[in-house]
């Protein structure tokens, strides 16, 4: 087990490099952080020595090994728009991500498993379609507007929740209901398609023979066995969460966590601190990948993780 | 019925399953509203008008038919507005996923037919790039080189290559294993007419399907994008765009925000329904399944019936 | 002999996209306390699906289309309708399928999927099902059964699985147990020692047993009667005896005449050709008259089951050598 954690790590350290490399050229190489981060009233002599200060002005392999050095060791320098360090603006931000995807993550998983489920009892019957519209209903609304459409009935029209912001767990629920939606429709197709090939399979023929009930079979034996492929898929939710859903939905409700920041940062031209967000959001999802991993494994024992 | 050609099967089919053909309906709708955009559009859609400004729909009490879908803050016709964004969202939808099917394809034919070494390289190298953190880095790129709509296909297109050459890569290693291939190799068939005339083939199908379906994940990314701000930028129209114009004025003019969502909607929906329905019936065994289940629901709703008279 | 389990005309259809396939035409059968029952035929004959209605199996894109089935004097399938009695399925009546390496669920213990059932129908609690369960496990010949009890399928050899698989089907004390080709996917050697499992659980519990194959040899070797299915009928049924050393329907005649003998090493096997009709669209009359060399024009009308010697045959010519050859 270490030992598979350990080679999972390195695979992370990959993921980790690979992406300072990307950023690295992105930002070096095609762009200019110079004139992207000062303003455009700054004097030549003002941007020659911010050039400085960020080693523009070595060459690449040294700005590099530079680069790949302070991410190490966590410094991805000043925010230019908070002014101080980016990464405790980062880890100041994160845990309202990290409540936000926690909660519409942990809602799609409750609600999708019971739902794909009941589809799967009749396929073809009138509970299945009408789940199966609604999950291609919900894959086909962009999380933007589902988000707008939800204040203008829930906060404008009916005035039951606010409009945006943070604070209550009011404000949380427009947010996470949103951000649900489409994981919720993927998990339950999923559910529902992984569901009624299980229930053809033999051992289902030899729970049925020995008298056990529809319900109990659902329960106890197909779930189990649909629990690895759901771990996959939820861990590739998660990772999708992360990197897009938070992005757009905390942009709607103005939820203070990294993915509007990232916004924020972007359009303010605050290259360290978008930096910092993607580095942490990127080592997120190797510890995610991971820990859904050892999950899997702790539910299939015929998982070898090598 | 056994003697029906395929053709026949195929529409005959299609009839009986509603969604599917009402999908497909949609589809080619959109598909006529993005070609034909100029003739369609009643306005040209950047035109605007401040004594129009913000009119209702035609069905509300101050709308007229001078703006069916009513006008927006700066006065432009919605419905012109609909319609150019259709054509440029299918343009970047399809620019990109050939771009990014093209790219994954060749990596994915490389890497399964050289196996070996240049295969796990190539495999880890995707691996890796999946594990990126997809539109935050979109926007890092974006907001470094700049938006625009050449940008967001460039970047759409390196963040999307990934699952062809996955496909692809696991399609060509199992089909190099088949009897055919390996007879072709041993008679020295050149590998590029091993590629072309014995791969290829095995691959159309199911490489088709995944462009469906990337198609409409790149149409909600580009709508994503677009609404933050940091794709298709004005004057050029997009659905995400709108729907971020149009925010401001939730409040007041909700129209503004959800014709064009509903834009995207029907777009997507209509692509997975039409898709759903072709994957099926492509393949026997997934199509007698769906024989056996819908007549088995129907023979409940017959029972039910029954007991209830 | 009173009958346990009784099957009436019974009719099973599948439903598929070319049309309606007939899978079982009319099927009767009895079976006795402590009676073995072997119903042997090709795949695609119908005996498998027999087995699946007598456990209340059969699925979409199947169905029953008529006839009765009870057991014991209670209807499981009554005038096509499918019942649904609690108590039996798992309990009373219990079946052991063919592939042992599927049919246990990969994910659960070999303990678990053991006490499950014994819980359900003998209503003992956790401790008690396990110590049932070990017993069980002991008694179809596995060592260890404590430990074992904590593994999974995939720690099992599938001659082990299959006797997991019976261990399960005797636990609630059964009064039939249903098994569905149960050594065709085990090597040789395992094949005996499962057999020799099954007599001698019969022997101890007195219980009946349907077993179902393709393999005359196992027949002759465990069954006190025989049931022979073709295209969707039976076309013969008696004592094995009977059926070995005088069998009268043509086709039983063919089988085995195909079949292997230790103790004749001279004779040539001959298959019988041609292949079976489909049942899509089944001949009226009897369903072997394509492939029978004594096949005249009043095999064209559909032929029942009649007293034919000690047993049932549905043939116009019963007895008669239709292969010509004596065997």
């Amino acid at each position: 087990m270490p030992d598979f954690i350990l080679r999972r790590l390195f695979q992370g350290l990959l993921v980790v490099l690979g992406v300072t490399a990307t950023v690295f050229v992105v930002t070096r190489v095609f762009g200019d952080p110079v004139s992207l981060m000062l303003p455009l009233s700054a004097t030549d002599a003002q941007r020659a020595a911010f050039a400085a200060q960020i080693g523009l002005d070595q060459p690449l392999p040294v700005q590099f090994w530079r680069f790949l050095t302070d991410i190490v060791t966590l410094d991805f320098g000043d925010s230019l728009w908070q002014r101080r360090p980016a990464i405790e603006v980062v880890f100041e931000r994160l845990p309202n991500t990290a409540l936000l995807v926690g909660a519409g993550l942990g809602l799609a998983v409750l609600v999708s498993i019971p739902l794909g489920a009941i589809a799967a009892l009749r396929p073809g019957g009138l509970v299945d379609r009408l789940v199966v519209s609604l999950g291609l209903l919900g894959l086909a609304m962009p999380q933007f507007w589902l988000g707008l459409m939800a204040i203008m009935v829930f906060a404008v029209q009916l005035k039951w929740l606010p409009t945006s912001g943070f604070g209550t767990a009011a404000h949380l629920v427009l947010p996470a209901l949103t951000l649900a939606m489409t994981p919720i429709a993927r998990f339950t197709m999923m559910v529902r398609a992984a569901m009624i090939d299980e229930l053809n399979k033999p051992y289902v023929q030899t729970a049925r023979a020995k008298g056990m009930s529809l319900p109990r079979i659902l329960r106890v034996h197909t779930l189990r066995n649909i629990l690895v492929p759901f771990l996959a898929l939820s861990g590739w939710e998660a990772i999708t969460a992360l990197s897009g859903y938070t992005v757009v939905v905390e942009t709607v409700f103005a939820w203070p966590g990294l993915g509007l920041t990232a916004v924020q940062a972007i359009q303010r031209g605050d290259l360290f601190l978008m930096q910092a967000i993607v580095f942490v959001i990127a080592a997120l999802i190797v510890i995610i990948g991971i820990a859904i991993d050892v999950a899997a494994k702790s539910i299939d024992p015929r998982i070898e993780l090598n | 019925m056994a003697n029906a050609s395929p053709q026949q099967g195929f529409w005959g089919d299609l009839r009986h399953d509603m969604p599917a053909a009402i999908g497909l309906c949609v589809i080619l709708l959109i598909v006529l509203a993005a070609v034909f955009a100029p003739l369609l559009a009643p306005y040209d859609p950047a035109a605007q008008s401040l004594i129009k400004r913000l009119a209702p729909p035609v069905w509300m009490t101050r709308g007229s038919w001078d703006h069916v879908l009513g006008t927006d803050n700066l006065g432009r016709d919605v419905l012109s507005r609909v319609i150019w964004g259709a054509r440029v969202t299918l343009l970047i939808g399809a620019a990109t996923c050939l771009i990014a099917a093209t790219l994954g394809t060749l990596v994915g034919l490389w890497a399964g037919y050289r196996g070996g070494r240049t295969d796990s390289v190539l495999m880890r190298l995707v691996d890796i790039q999946i594990s990126f953190p997809g539109i935050l880095l979109i926007l890092l790129v974006v907001g470094v080189i700049g938006p625009g709509v050449g940008t967001l296909i460039g970047v759409l297109a390196i963040t999307n290559w990934m699952v062809y050459a996955r496909l692809v890569r696991g399609i060509v290693s199992s089909t190099r294993q088949t009897a055919h291939v390996e007879a072709a190799e041993i008679v020295g068939c050149r590998p590029s007419r091993v590629i072309f005339r014995h791969i290829l083939p095995n691959l159309v199908s199911p490489l088709l399907t995944l462009l469906i379906l990337e198609f409409t994940n790149i149409v909600l990314a580009e709508a994503a994008v677009s609404f933050l701000g940091f794709g298709v930028q004005p004057p050029q129209t997009s659905w995400g765009l709108d729907v971020a114009s149009g925010r401001d004025y939730l409040f007041i003019a909700w129209w503004l925000v959800t014709f064009p969502g509903l834009a995207i909607v029907a777009t997507v929906l209509s692509i997975n329904l039409f898709a759903g329905w072709l994957r099926v019936t492509t393949d026997p065994e997934e199509r007698e399944k769906r024989f056996a289940r819908s007549l088995a629901a129907r023979r409940r709703r017959a029972v039910r019936k029954g007991a209830n008279t | 002999m009173s009958a346990l389990l009784k099957i009436e005309d019974l009719a099973v259809v599948f439903d598929t996209r070319a049309g309606t396939v007939e899978a079982l035409r009319g099927v009767s059968l009895s079976l006795g306390r402590g009676e073995t029952l072997g119903i042997v035929g090709e795949s695609g004959s119908g005996k498998s699906v027999t087995a699946q209605a007598v456990m209340g199996l059969i699925d979409v894109p199947g169905r029953i289309a008529g006839g009765s089935i009870s057991w014991d004097g209670q209807a499981l399938v009554q005038d096509g309708a499918q019942q649904h009695p609690s108590g039996i399925w798992g309990k009373e009546v219990t079946m052991v399928f063919q592939s042992p390496m599927t049919s246990l669920n990969p994910l659960m213990t070999i303990g678990a999927q053991l006490e499950e059932v014994i819980r359900k129908h003998l209503g003992l609690g956790r401790a008690a099902a396990r110590d049932h369960a070990a017993e069980m496990l002991a008694a179809v010949g596995i060592s260890g059964a404590r430990r074992r009890l904590d593994q999974y399928p995939h720690e099992f050899s599938g001659g082990m699985r299959q006797r997991v698989m019976i261990a399960m089907a005797i636990a609630c004390e059964p009064k039939l147990l249903i098994a569905d080709e149960p050594t065709t996917a085990l090597d040789v050697t395992i094949q005996a020692q499962i057999l020799e499992l099954l007599a001698g659980l019969q022997e101890r519990l007195g219980l009946s047993i349907i077993l179902i194959t393709h393999d005359l040899g196992i027949v002759a070797g465990l069954c006190h009667r025989v049931a022979v299915m073709y295209a969707g009928q039976i076309v013969e049924t008696g004592s094995v005896d009977d059926i070995f050393d005088r069998p009268a329907h043509p086709y039983t005649q063919g089988l085995i005449r195909s079949t292997p003998r230790l103790d004749e090493p001279e004779d040539r096997l001959t298959a019988i050709e041609g292949t079976p009709p489909g049942l899509l669209h089944p001949p009226e009359g009897c369903a072997f008259r394509t492939r029978c060399p004594i096949a005249r024009d009043d095999c064209r009308a559909p032929q029942a089951l009649r007293p034919f010697g000690a047993g049932f045959v549905a043939c116009t010519q019963p007895g008669v050598d239709a292969w010509g050859d004596g065997k």
